[in-house]
Parts: C-alpha cells; sequence; structure tokens
C-alpha cells in the first residue's frame, strides 16, 4: 500500500579525511627535493584529547620538478590514534593572505617495515615550483594518547598522564630549524625528558631550537604531569534519525559512556565527595553538555530503567545546550549508558534540490562537547507508521572528535502524496470498525426467530 | 427480532417504541464507553506525574519475566531456570510463577507489533493493568445486569470503575498479577452465575475458562475454588438445587480443573492439597444429591426412600472420611499452606510465620482503610444486601455470598480489600440503582398522572401510586431531596476517588518526591541511581546481598544475582541473611564468605527521612533470624523492650553489621541545622555509635541521597 521503494542516493558529500585503516607506508625517501626550512609543532595537552598544530615552511630545491605533495609522516601507534588532520595553507602575501584548505590522502608508497613511519600526502592545490617556499598549517589529533599513570587513584589523588612524542618533528625530510612547544593544563608537571635545549616556563615546556635534523629523526620523550579534566570517552554512539514527513525529525542518540582515565581503586566515599569537592574525585565528572540544533523539542534523556530526572535545556536562536547529570557521578572506568531524543522541525533540515530530489542536511559526529567517540553509527531513514520496511542508510566511523560534526547530506525521492497513506489507513480502519458495528446491529445472527 | 406485542401498537407509536429502544442502546453503549474511558484515564496519574515506569517491588520481577518470555519465546519461558536470584539455589521460574500476566502482556505486546505500531513492551506492561481495570468495567455491567438489571449494571461500572481499593492495585506501572486477575475473578464468576441461570453449558464452558486464566493469574484463585462449592452447598441446603446449577458446577469443575492442572505452579496440588478439597467435596456430594434425587423419583416411596437414604448417607460419609483420613495421614493430600491458615486465623501468621506477618499489606485491615478504599460503597453495601435478601434468586445469592466472604477477608489483610472491591461495588450498586430508580419512578408517576389520566400506559399500578400520593402529601419533594442527596453522595464518592488515586496511589515508590524549601518539586531517584550503577560497574557475575525486599529489583533494575528476593520460598535463606545483617561484622563476614557475597546493599534513611528503611525493618530481620537460628536472640537487640539505636541503645544493636553500614561515616554528617553531626532524621535522635570502622567491608557506593548504600566485601585476606 504504501510504495517506499525509496531509491537512497546516499551521496556522502562529506569526504572524511582520514581514514584511520590500513595506511600504506613508506621509508623511501621521496624524490622531490623538499625540504622543511622552519617547523613549529605546538602540542596541547590540556585536555584528553591532544591537539598537534604544525606549522611548516617549506621549500623546493631550486634543481628539482615541480612537487604537488609535502609528505607528513606519524609513527605507527599514532596513525592508529590519529583521529583527525587537516591542513591549511597561505596563500597571497600579508593583508590578503588567505588559508587554502588542502586534501590529504594516505600516501601509497609502499611497506618496508612495521615500525617505519607512516606517510600522509597534503595535495597543494597549486604545485610548487622549484626554489619556491609554502608555508602549510597543520592541524591534527590523537585520541587515546595519554596514558594515565598510575593507572590506579584513588578518590582523593589527582589524575597523572603520560604523554609520549617526539623532540623532533618526524618528518621524511629534512628538517632546517625547529622548535616544539607543549602546554599543559597545571603548574603540576611530575617529569619530562630533557633533550637540550629543553627550557620550562610555568606550564609549558619548550624543545629546541633543534638544527639541521635528518630526514626520519625520532628523539623519544616523556611527558608526566597532571591532567583533571574529564576523559570522557564515548565507546560506541548510535544516532538514529528518522524523518517523518507530517513536520518532524525525530533523532535518538544511545551513548555507551565511559571515563577514560585512571581507573578508581578502593573507596567511593559521598562524604567526602559532597564535603570536599576540590579535592575528592578530582577527575571525575558529573554532568556533560550536549549541543543540539535550536528549536529542537520534545527532549528526554534516559536510560534501560527510566528517566534520568537531572537535566537542563537552555535554548537559544542559535543553539540549545543540554546539560545532562548520568545518575551518579563517573570516577576512572566507571561505565554509564543512556540515550538522549528529540525532535526537530523538519522545515529546518529537509529541503528540496534543484532536480526536485529532496535532501536532508544534518550535523554528522557527536553532539556531546569535548568527547572521543570510538565508533560512531548514523542511521537515516525516513517514513512512520509503515507497513513495508524502512530503507535505512547507515554511515559508520570510528575514532571521532568534535571536529568531526560538519554537515551532510542524505538525497532521496519522494513524492508527496504518500503521505497520504497513513491517514487513509487509519481512517479506513476506524470506517471498517464502524461498519461492522453497523452491520452487527442490523443483522440478525440467531439460528432460530425467537418467539 | 421484535416483540409481538408490539404488533398490537399502532403504527405511530410503534416506530417510537424502536426509537426509544434505540436510544437506550445509544445512551447506555456511551455511558459505557465513557466508563470504560474513565477507568482507564483516572489510573494515568503516575505517569503524568512522574513517569511510564514500573512500580514497586514485585512489578519488577514480572516486568523482568516478561521481558525474557518476549525475547526467548514461550517454551525458553516455560523452562527457564533463573541463576540470577536466590544464589547458590536458583529459581526454577517457569515452575514457580503464575504466567497469567506476562503471557497477556507478551500477547498484548505482539499484537500491537503485528498492528506495525512499535511499542516497547514496557508501555505495554505499565499500560496492562489499567486496560484490564477498564475491561473489568464492562464484566461489573454485565454480572450487574445479571444479578440486578441494566441499570444497575452501568452503576457498577461506575462505581468499579474508580473504586480506590482497586485502583490502589492497578494503576499504570503497577504490574502486577492483580491488575488482570480482578478481572479474571469477575469474569469468572459473572460466567458462572450466568450458567446457574441459564443451565447452559457453553456458559459452564466459558466460566471454565475464565477460571483457567483465572489460575493462569493469580494465587487468589484459591478463592474461587472454595467460594463455588461454599455458594453450592448453600443452594442445597436452602432446597435451591436445580438442573441448572448441576449443569454448570459439573462443567466448571471439572473442566476448571484440568485446566487448572495446566499450569505448573498449580499441577497436581488442584486434586491434592487442603485447600481445594472443598470443591471436590461438593462435587461428590452433587452426584450424591443428583443420583439420591434419581432414586426418589424411582422409587416413589417416601418410607422406602427414608432407608436407603439413611444407608447411602452413611456409606458417603464413612467412604469420605475415610478417604480423607488415609489421604491426610498418608501425605497424598497436603495440608493446609500457612498463607491459607493466617487467612482463617489472623493471629496465626504473627505466632508461626514471621515472614508472612513482616509485610505490610498483609497486616489485618484499620477501619480508616475501609473508609479510605470503599467511601460511601461501605454504607451503600448493607442496604444493597437488604434489597438483595428483598428479591432472592440463584444470582443475588451468589453476589450476597461473595460480599460477605470476601468482606471478611478484607478485614483479615489489607490487600485483599482488593478482592472485596468487585463484590461490594456490585451490591452498593444494587442499592443505588434500586434507590434511584424508585425515587425517580415515583417523581415521574407524580408529574405524568395528571397529564395522562385516561391514557392506556397508566394502568391499575399508576392507580396504586395515585392513592399513595394522597396519603404521603409531601412524597414527591421527599422523593426529589432524595435523589439530589444520593447524587450529592455519589459526586463526593467520584471526588474522593480521584484524590485518592492521585494522592495516595499514583506514586512509584522507586522515585520519592518531596517538596523543596522553594515549593518546588524535590526528586530522590536514589535507588535507580544504585541499581544502574550496580548494573554498569561491578562485574556482571557479582552477588548482591540486600534484604529481600529489594531483590526482584536488584535483578529486574541491577541485572546482577541476589541472594534472595521477593518470592520468599525459602525461609531458611532468608533467614541466613537476616543472621547476616545481625551478626558481627566477623561473624557476617563468614556467612558472606560461605554465601560468594561481593556487595551488601543497605537502604538507609536517616539523612533524607525517607522512614521505610533497614534500620526500621531490622527487628524483622532479627525475628526470621532467630526463627532459624537460636544464636540470634531480639531482647538482644532491645533495651527494656525498646528499639533504640541512640547512646543508650543495647550493645549488639550498635555493634551488629545492618547498624554499621547504614551508619558508616554519618556521625560526620550534619544532617539538619542545628542537630549535633549524625542526627538520624527518621528516628529523631543522634546516632549512638558514630566511630564505625569497618574491616573486612568498604564503601563501594553511597547515592547522593545516602538512600541506598553499597559495601563491597574484601577477599579474604592472604595467609602470612
Amino acid at each position: 500500500m504504501l510504495p517506499l521503494s525509496l531509491r537512497t542516493l546516499a551521496t556522502r558529500t562529506l569526504l572524511l579525511l582520514v581514514i584511520a585503516s590500513a595506511v600504506s607506508c613508506s621509508s623511501l625517501p621521496p624524490e622531490d627535493g623538499i625540504r622543511v626550512v622552519s617547523a613549529e609543532k605546538r602540542i596541547d595537552l590540556t585536555g584528553p584529547i591532544v591537539k598537534v598544530f604544525l606549522t611548516l615552511k617549506v621549500e623546493n630545491a631550486p634543481t628539482a620538478s615541480e612537487a604537488s605533495r609535502v609528505l607528513l609522516a606519524f609513527t605507527p601507534t599514532e596513525v592508529q590514534h590519529l583521529s583527525i588532520v587537516k591542513a591549511t595553507r597561505a596563500e597571497g602575501k600579508h593583508k590578503k593572505k588567505a588559508f587554502v584548505p588542502l586534501s590529504i590522502e594516505a600516501s601509497e608508497l609502499a611497506t618496508t617495515a612495521p615500525d617505519a613511519p607512516r606517510l600522509y600526502s597534503v595535495l597543494l592545490s597549486t604545485p610548487l615550483k622549484p626554489g619556491d617556499a609554502t608555508t602549510l598549517e597543520v592541524l591534527y589529533m590523537l585520541t587515546h594518547s595519554l596514558e594515565p599513570f598510575p593507572a590506579e587513584i584513588s578518590q582523593s589523588e589527582s589524575q597523572l598522564v603520560y604523554y609520549r612524542d617526539s623532540a623532533v618533528l618526524l618528518s621524511p625530510y629534512h628538517v632546517l630549524e625547529q622548535v616544539t612547544y607543549i602546554k599543559m593544563p597545571s603548574n603540576r608537571i611530575e617529569s619530562f625528558t630533557r633533550v637540550d635545549p629543553t627550557t620550562r616556563a610555568g606550564s609549558e615546556v619548550k624543545y629546541g631550537t633543534y638544527n639541521n635534523q635528518m630526514p626520519n629523526s625520532y628523539l623519544p620523550i616523556l611527558v608526566h604531569y597532571e591532567n583533571n579534566r574529564p576523559f570522557a570517552v564515548v565507546e560506541e554512539l548510535v544516532r538514529k534519525v528518522e524523518i517523518s514527513h507530517w513536520g518532524n525529525i525525530q533523532i535518538t542518540e544511545q551513548y555507551k559512556l565511559k571515563h577514560g582515565g585512571a581507573r578508581h581503586k578502593g573507596v567511593f566515599s559521598r562524604l567526602e565527595y559532597q564535603s570536599r569537592p576540590s579535592v575528592s574525585g578530582a577527575s571525575s565528572f558529573k554532568n556533560l553538555l550536549v549541543r543540539l540544533p535550536p528549536r529542537v523539542h520534545s527532549v528526554y534523556y534516559r536510560d534501560e530503567i527510566g528517566n534520568i530526572s537531572s537535566s537542563h535545556l537552555r535554548t537559544d536562536s542559535h543553539k540549545s545546550e543540554l546539560e545532562i547529570e548520568p545518575r551518579y557521578p563517573l570516577f576512572g572506568g566507571w561505565h554509564c549508558t543512556f540515550t538522549v531524543g528529540y525532535g526537530l522541525p523538519l522545515q529546518d533540515f529537509v529541503f528540496e534540490s534543484v532536480d526536485g530530489r529532496r535532501y536532508i542536511n544534518l550535523t554528522f559526529g557527536c553532539p556531546l562537547l569535548d568527547t572521543v567517540v570510538d565508533d560512531l553509527t548514523v542511521k537515516t531513514s525516513y517514513s512512520y507508521l509503515d507497513v513495508v520496511g524502512r530503507t535505512t542508510v547507515v554511515l559508520k566511523k570510528k575514532n571521532v572528535v568534535g571536529e568531526h560534526n560538519v554537515p551532510f547530506q542524505v538525497y532521496y525521492e519522494f513524492n508527496p502524496i504518500f503521505m497520504l497513506a497513513e491517514p487513509l489507513m487509519l481512517i479506513s480502519a476506524v470506517l471498517l470498525f464502524f461498519v461492522a458495528f453497523i452491520a452487527y446491529l442490523h443483522m440478525d445472527l440467531s439460528i432460530r426467530k425467537s418467539s | 427480532m421484535a416483540p409481538p406485542a408490539l404488533d398490537s401498537l399502532p403504527a405511530p407509536l410503534r416506530s417510537l417504541r424502536l426509537k426509544t429502544k434505540q436510544q437506550e442502546l445509544l445512551l447506555r453503549v456511551s455511558a459505557l464507553a465513557l466508563i470504560y474511558v474513565l477507568a482507564f484515564a483516572v489510573r494515568l496519574f503516575s505517569v503524568l506525574r512522574y513517569e511510564s515506569m514500573i512500580h514497586e517491588f514485585d512489578p519488577y520481577f514480572n516486568y523482568r519475566t516478561t521481558l525474557f518470555l518476549t525475547e526467548n519465546g514461550f517454551s525458553e519461558f516455560w523452562n527457564w531456570f533463573d541463576s540470577e536470584s536466590w544464589y547458590p539455589l536458583g529459581r526454577v521460574v517457569g515452575g514457580t510463577l503464575f504466567p497469567g500476566l506476562m503471557v497477556t502482556a507478551a500477547l498484548l505486546h505482539r499484537l500491537l507489533r503485528a498492528l506495525s505500531l512499535a511499542v516497547h513492551i514496557r508501555e505495554v506492561c505499565v499500560l496492562t493493568a489499567p486496560f484490564f481495570a477498564a475491561n473489568t468495567t464492562l464484566v461489573a455491567y454485565a454480572f450487574g445486569r445479571e444479578i440486578w438489571d441494566s441499570g444497575a449494571g452501568l452503576v457498577a461500572a461506575a462505581l468499579i470503575a474508580i473504586v480506590p481499593g482497586y485502583i490502589s492495585r492497578s494503576v499504570a506501572g503497577s504490574y502486577d498479577n492483580e491488575g488482570v486477575a480482578i478481572f479474571a475473578l469477575l469474569l469468572t464468576f459473572y460466567l458462572f452465575v450466568r450458567a446457574v441461570n441459564t443451565g447452559s453449558l457453553a456458559w459452564a464452558l466459558a466460566s471454565a475458562f475464565g477460571y483457567f486464566y483465572m489460575v493462569s493469574a493469580w494465587g487468589g484463585y484459591v478463592f474461587i475454588i472454595n467460594l463455588i462449592p461454599l455458594y453450592v452447598l448453600v443452594l442445597l441446603v436452602t432446597g435451591r438445587y436445580s438442573q441448572r446449577l448441576y449443569v454448570a458446577y459439573n462443567c466448571m469443575y471439572v473442566l476448571g480443573m484440568l485446566l487448572a492442572m495446566q499450569i505448573r505452579f498449580v499441577g497436581f496440588q488442584h486434586v491434592q492439597s487442603g485447600e481445594h478439597m472443598a470443591a471436590m467435596g461438593v462435587f461428590f456430594l452433587l452426584q450424591v444429591f443428583f443420583f439420591l434425587d434419581w432414586v426418589q423419583y424411582l422409587l416413589n416411596d417416601a418410607r422406602l426412600f427414608k432407608s436407603f437414604l439413611r444407608i447411602t448417607l452413611t456409606c458417603v460419609i464413612t467412604v469420605g472420611a475415610l478417604a480423607l483420613g488415609i489421604g491426610t495421614a498418608s501425605g497424598y493430600i497436603s495440608p493446609w499452606t500457612g498463607r491459607f491458615y493466617s487467612l482463617l486465623d489472623p493471629t496465626y501468621a504473627k505466632d508461626h510465620i514471621p515472614i508472612i506477618a513482616s509485610v505490610s499489606e498483609h497486616q489485618p485491615t484499620a477501619w480508616s482503610s475501609f473508609m479510605f478504599d470503599f467511601h460511601i460503597l461501605l454504607f451503600l453495601f448493607p442496604a444493597g444486601l437488604y434489597f438483595c435478601f428483598k428479591r432472592l434468586s440463584d444470582a443475588t445469592i451468589f453476589i450476597v455470598m461473595y460480599g460477605l466472604t470476601s468482606m471478611y477477608f478484607a478485614g483479615v489483610m489489607v490487600r485483599l480489600i482488593l478482592v472485596a472491591a468487585p463484590a461490594v461495588c456490585l451490591i452498593s450498586a444494587i442499592a443505588a440503582s434500586a434507590t434511584i430508580k424508585n425515587l425517580t419512578t415515583l417523581i415521574r408517576t407524580k408529574s405524568r398522572s395528571p397529564q395522562t389520566t385516561s391514557g392506556k400506559t397508566t394502568g391499575s399500578k399508576a392507580a396504586a401510586k395515585g392513592a399513595v400520593d394522597q396519603s404521603l402529601p409531601f412524597q414527591h419533594n421527599a422523593a426529589i431531596a432524595l435523589l439530589l442527596g444520593a447524587f450529592y453522595l455519589l459526586s463526593r464518592y467520584a471526588i474522593h476517588c480521584t484524590w485518592v488515586t492521585s494522592e495516595a496511589y499514583s506514586s512509584p515508590s522507586i522515585v520519592l518526591a518531596a517538596r523543596g524549601h522553594n515549593g518546588g518539586r524535590v526528586i530522590f531517584d536514589d535507588y535507580r541511581e544504585a541499581y544502574y550503577w550496580l548494573r554498569q560497574n561491578t562485574p556482571p557475575d557479582a552477588k548482591i546481598m540486600s534484604w529481600w525486599d529489594y531483590g526482584y529489583q536488584i535483578t529486574a533494575m541491577g541485572n546482577r544475582t541476589v541472594i534472595v528476593d521477593n518470592n520468599t520460598w525459602n525461609n531458611t535463606h532468608i533467614a541466613t541473611v537476616g543472621r547476616a545483617m545481625s551478626s558481627y561484622e566477623d561473624e557476617a563476614y563468614e556467612i558472606m564468605q560461605s554465601l560468594d557475597v561481593n556487595y551488601v546493599l543497605v537502604v538507609f534513611g536517616g539523612v533524607t527521612g525517607y522512614s521505610s528503611d533497614d534500620i526500621n525493618k531490622f527487628l524483622w530481620m532479627v525475628r526470621i533470624g532467630g526463627g532459624v537460628f537460636p544464636v540470634i536472640k531480639e531482647p538482644d537487640y532491645l533495651v527494656n523492650g525498646e528499639y533504640r539505636i541512640d547512646k543508650g541503645a543495647a550493645p549488639k544493636m550498635l555493634n551488629c553489621l545492618m547498624y554499621k553500614l547504614c551508619y558508616y561515616r554519618f556521625g560526620e554528617l550534619t544532617t539538619e541545622y542545628g542537630k549535633p553531626p549524625g542526627y538520624d532524621r527518621v528516628r529523631g535522635v543522634e546516632i549512638g555509635n558514630k566511630d564505625i570502622k569497618l574491616e573486612y567491608l568498604e564503601e563501594a557506593f553511597t547515592t547522593s541521597n545516602w538512600i541506598v548504600r553499597i559495601y563491597k566485601v574484601k577477599p579474604p585476606k592472604n595467609r602470612s
């Protein structure tokens, strides 16, 4: 009755930049004559996610041919935890300077050794001519790269973590000059590896300047410091989007949340937690912020055993913020699963494209702020009260961070006439009921006439 | 279909008659439909005020089993051995429950799914009780019509739709056996009375199936299988024996018995246990009666028959007594259970089975709760009995017997008010309906008599009324006044019922609500906080020890294994837990080690003033524990017969496990302004032992309002 034979044309307009799967690698020296003139590496360790900002000034040798790409190198461990890499290139001079985003792909150079650096190539929009120089800004993020040490802490202790990296930039190119800055959340730094020249200023450690590093040089460093920011990890997130053409988009998000920091050990004392909130359970967290689109309605927050009565919703014309509090504060290693659901007005997100097809424009990624999502699934389907199966577009992605919250579109064909199918069904059911009743009243069902 | 009497009427009048008949049908159907909706809607307070959730304790078990049934199918469910409860014994769930409720909910769920309504099984479970309560109103209507007239039926439907005694057990979320059982009970009774009235095999068969449904749903079916034989016996004694009765009872008993034996929990008990013997006895008696009747008809000689009667009766009584005696002595017929005894003798449980006496809903009923649950029905009930006796028939005898016996049981146990509620409603409906009908006929004849003095319709009856009118000049006004009074009372009843439902019976008791300082509502969701913590942050095979009240909730919401739960089938096991709770920590540790306990959960209200906590239940733990293990003596925990927790408390009390777990580090907490730290807000005293050290356990989790406290049992120390 309902021909929902939608030929879903799920065009993934969003090309997710990074695929942390099999990446071919190489230790072969690049054939072009690129070298890094100066490099600055700023590592932000203040949160649970490691953010690295690289500023590379690269130069093509006058004798070499035109270069269309610049290679970035990562260690195999980094590649495993690499969530996103973005690169921009500064173009124009001085006031007209603009940053042009560049696309990045995993380099296809042949693999030689298991622990050799893995390469990613930044594709330049315009090839670098021999003798020319350009500046690249690279941002990449690493998840699960802060190792809590000690791995188990009690309620009154603060959380200390290790971070491992290299003092010098790992690069397939010759690096002429390089500095590394590591920014930590507080002054409490237990220890850090010294690779002279190394200086510490407050919560920042500076490595370098190092000159004339050979390609693929690596000087391991280890930083041990305090990080009490909530290590909220969503182990699994399933977002279901259901479009009803009667004016509503229903979104259901199922979270499997975990505190990914140092494991809680021993006693949990509510008394300590309540009376001395600053010292007790410093690394635990008890609420999270969910950023939702504006004009969100019928928001609910529940789990397998019912509503969770502690949440606040603030809405304005630009965004809605839902502050949710799990049933109990989350200490290291504690789990918590819950479901957040909400409705959105249809006209804000479903549009008609030029060729008559419809498309839904939604944000990919996780609406929870400052969290890592290990495993994300987005399912999109339409219709309600259906009598035939619904076609569903499923997008899956591992290792997602906030930077992945970019719009995506799903195109599909839909004939508005089928919107009437559901009310017609209901009407005919009610009608049938009444007809049956009328028929019953007018019929004599007795076998013999009563006398 | 048209009655032949109509043919004698003139044509225009005939069409008018048909029209009024249709109007009457329309009125009746719409009134019933409204009552149906009302009965459903009035039970939704808790959903609107809280959320769509399962309430209380037992419903959680029912919900858990229903979930299992929908996920794994019927045969898995039927053969389910639940290792998550009664560790290490486990529980044969399929053989120890009444599956009617779960199967009903699962079928409803499947039906809705088939109609492609994607509802969760929880919603179905939450709304099962209101749905069946609404159906009960229809049965009450039919029953009322059967015993009196359709007016009484309508009133009965309206009364039962909102009677608090029934609502208390059938609000949305109270997913318990009683929710469907009252429907099944009334249906069985209705069908049986209908079978007795008509002598039809079909109705008797229907009542046997109704009985089967009741047996599958609730242990209260014992009431049916004793009331119906009693009723038959009364009819025999009062000389109202008839072929109709013979057909109805034999068919209902034999088929009902065979069907009931299909329920594993009942099985052969139905022919072997003491509670069911009355039905069997009456069955044989009825055969003897029938036989004698036949012989009398054949002999046609009074003297001969008398001697025959003497011989037969002697034989039958001897054989019956012999069979019963041998059966009881050989253990083939099991004696009455404690629960049954405690119904007949209200003091029995108190002396012999503390575990039954410890449940608040098993206490004898206070007068105030009768008033609370029945309101004006309490006064209408005797009036209705009067009407029933005035128009005695097989059906009214039944309802009178049902009313009187169930009222007695309601007096013995609070929870059995539920069983009495339909009877009280029906009898009261007869009173209300008959009174209003009498009054309105008085008013109508008075007002109509001047207009249609010569009309055909006013026969000799109206003339007689007119004569009465003359003798009582104020009758008309008095009738109006009485009618207004009746409506006033009924409207008070409606208001009372709504108020009671909203205030008293619509709280889920999992989530507690209180008024804050600024008048806003404060929610205490500590139970679910603790259960969810257990579910998420303890090993999946962890064993939780708590008092049995919380067993079902822990398994359903926490998804962890418990030592004892609300099933209370093994008194020794519960007593072991009671003993552990009332022992010193080191002794308790040995018991806990022997039971592989990983966590201990206690409920404590001292911070919030939540009074039904474990400290207030503690004496029952001591009593139940002491009932099996004489090491535990109640006087050790009391000071001069007084239960105290402050400085003057007994030393054993101050150092037993329960006290330690409840008050651990409570001495450092200030609960109320102007009171010393460690002030217990439930008991209203400062606690006696503020320096509690735990050696074998450690605090694992305490909820935000301290209502639930969970302790981890430390592993045994290494040998040094």
